[in-house]
């Protein structure tokens, strides 16, 4: 079985962190330099703080709100490792997998980190481990459908080799 | 053993006799709605090399989030996608007939018992005429319109029995409101929801549309009503196909049935910055309104605007406070100019927008700046989502909007009117 392991330093967010503020409206469609500044800008400066392969965990309801892909693809493109939450909204889970941006929902996780803590997520066993405080947790597993969509890079690639298609 | 409206739905979808909540089936989609994403669809599919739909019958073109466009760039796309739809063979671009929700529900393109996706969250919208209905995003969107189909988890589902009598100036969408403070946004994260119960199958199709589209404010996958006699009447003369009455098995596994009594509820009144912020009107009287508005897919249809005519008749809107009015539809907006309703808003001082999203998502037409305070008849009140994040949106009803134009503060609408859109009683 092949091993996807993200490690990443944490940042910690709280309940119901919608669509809108990883991705207002105003600034879809907005070349990446101007609309970096506004992803999740209801936490300001975080933007500047943020490292790549840093991961966020969070608490209920992590992206409710929009169908609008911006929000998971605004912060895969900031950099993120990895998102861990207690809950998804869940068009923006779906739309998470579709780009190949691990997220993943585990009962128990925003207690069990601080900030700065390192985490380590394996994706095929749902493991979710604070290397800090060496302490381990189980995520809710991906299905067979989801990490084959992961692994391939996201559901466009495995769009383009169902129908054969190699055209770019 | 029975299953629930979405097991049934997404067992047919998957062609097997019997699924249950937690099984992942591969599901047919028997009809896709993209609105002003489209263009983006059509080009990513054809950057793959794909030229056509696995079925573009299936496929319903509406450009609703910048209508009419506010900006050349705007105005280029809708071109684009007006193109790319005569180019992919659709018949279904229906270009700028009123927000996609309620469109597909009144141009007959949504059938009980059926599944459908679109791109835009509140697709749950349908779930009010018994179809299995939710959002995704572009990239599904691509793979669903290649394809036809789309993995999916059968979901649990959560009932709410509505009981009671409603009391005055009580709308469904107070109902709702009322719901998300009482049970919190996540109640049905993941799941289906059923509305049920002598007050459901009282309401109005448009009354239940209101619930079915917040549903996705409660976290549903789809939202449903049965389909029943006043579902059937609603489709005559919009389906060529014959309705039957569609519902769960009566031995349907529920995850829980939440029982809801409505009497005695007020009117209800959602904080900024979420609509989980619920609270009784008459405890967030005297917040001062800079613009009310009235619209959106969640409560811009005729019986909203009636409730809001029928406020405002004869009064004034406050001179501090601005009225915006944006008709769902435009047959919505027709037929409310047929019944007088633009007139007697006009003559209080309402503004009347084309029919449109308009500035729900915080596009255009009506965006708010900094230190002002919207009240508002749509679905979400998350920090900036009507403009400025530094703005203050507050939800409530139709009726609470048009009394609260009138104060210039938010209202309790019992001060101007003394009834229901609900049914009184055993419906």
């Amino acid at each position: 079985m092949n091993r996807t392991v993200i490690r990443g330093k944490v940042w910690k967010f709280g309940d119901n962190v919608d669509t809108d503020v990883m991705a207002p409206w105003n600034s879809l469609g907005l070349p990446w330099e101007e609309r970096r500044g506004v992803i999740l800008h209801s936490r300001p400066g975080f933007v500047d703080q943020v490292q790549p392969g840093d991961i966020i965990v969070a608490g209920e309801n992590w992206g409710c709100g929009s169908s609008r892909e911006n929000a998971p693809a605004n912060l895969k493109e900031l950099g993120l490792g990895a998102v861990v939450a207690e809950s998804f909204g869940r068009i923006y889970f779906r739309n998470a997998i579709a780009i190949a941006f691990p997220n993943m929902a585990c009962p128990g996780v925003h207690d069990a980190f601080d900030e700065g803590d390192e985490l380590e997520l394996e994706l095929e066993t749902a493991t979710v481990k604070n290397l800090t405080r060496n302490i381990a947790l189980e995520g809710q597993p991906y299905t067979q459908e989801m990490i084959r969509i992961i692994q391939k890079g996201g559901l466009m690639n495995v769009l383009k080799e169902r129908l054969g298609v190699s055209a770019k | 053993m029975g299953m629930t409206m979405a097991e049934k739905i997404l067992a047919k979808a998957s062609g097997r006799d019997q699924v249950q909540a937690g099984q992942y089936v591969t599901a047919r989609v028997d009809r896709m709605m993209c609105h002003d994403t489209f263009p983006m669809c059509a080009i990513a599919l054809k950057r793959l090399g794909i030229n056509k739909f696995h079925d573009p019958d299936r496929v319903v073109v509406i450009v609703d989030h910048y209508f009419p466009a506010p900006t050349e760039a705007m105005a280029r796309a809708q071109k684009l996608g007006r193109e790319l739809a005569e180019e992919f063979g659709l018949k279904n671009h229906l270009g700028f007939a009123g927000i996609c929700h309620q469109v597909m529900c009144e141009q007959g393109f949504v059938l009980p018992g059926t599944l459908i996706l679109g791109t835009d969250s509140h697709t749950t919208t349908y779930g009010a005429l018994g179809a299995a209905s939710a959002g995704i995003g572009v990239t599904e969107m691509n793979y669903v319109l290649a394809t036809g189909e789309l993995w999916m988890r059968v979901p649990e589902t959560v009932r709410f029995d509505l009981q009671g009598s409603p009391g005055p100036g009580l709308m469904s969408k107070d109902i709702v409101l009322h719901i998300a403070g009482r049970f919190g946004t996540e109640v049905a994260q993941y799941k289906a929801i059923e509305f049920s119960g002598p007050v459901a199958a009282g309401m109005s199709l448009a009354s239940r549309m209101t619930l079915s589209n917040m549903g996705v404010e409660l976290g549903a996958k789809f939202a449903f009503f049965e389909a029943d006699e006043k579902t059937i009447d609603y489709l005559k003369g919009r389906v060529n196909e014959e309705i039957r009455p569609f519902g769960p098995d009566e031995d349907a596994a529920y995850e829980v049935i939440h029982q809801v009594d409505i009497t005695g509820l007020e009117p209800q009144v959602s904080l900024p910055h979420n609509p989980g912020n619920a609270k009784a009107v008459s405890e967030v009287e005297d917040v001062p309104v800079d613009q009310a508005f009235l619209g959106s897919c969640t409560n811009g249809r005729l019986e909203d605007l009636e409730v809001a005519a029928k406020i405002l008749k004869g009064r004034k809107v406050h001179p501090k406070t601005r009225l915006l009015v944006t008709p769902a539809s435009h047959r919505v907006l027709l037929a409310a100019d047929k019944a007088g309703l633009i007139q007697t808003l006009l003559e209080a001082g309402a503004h009347i927008t084309p029919t449109g999203c308009g500035p729900c998502p915080g596009g255009h037409m009506g965006v708010v700046a900094g230190g002002e305070i919207c009240l508002s008849s749509t679905n979400r009140n998350f920090k900036g989502r009507m403009g400025s994040p530094e703005a203050e949106v507050y939800l409530g009803s139709p009726a609470t909007v048009a009394a609260s134009a009138i104060e210039g503060r938010i209202t309790d609408p019992r001060k101007y009117w003394q009834e229901t859109t609900l049914s009184r009683g055993d419906a």
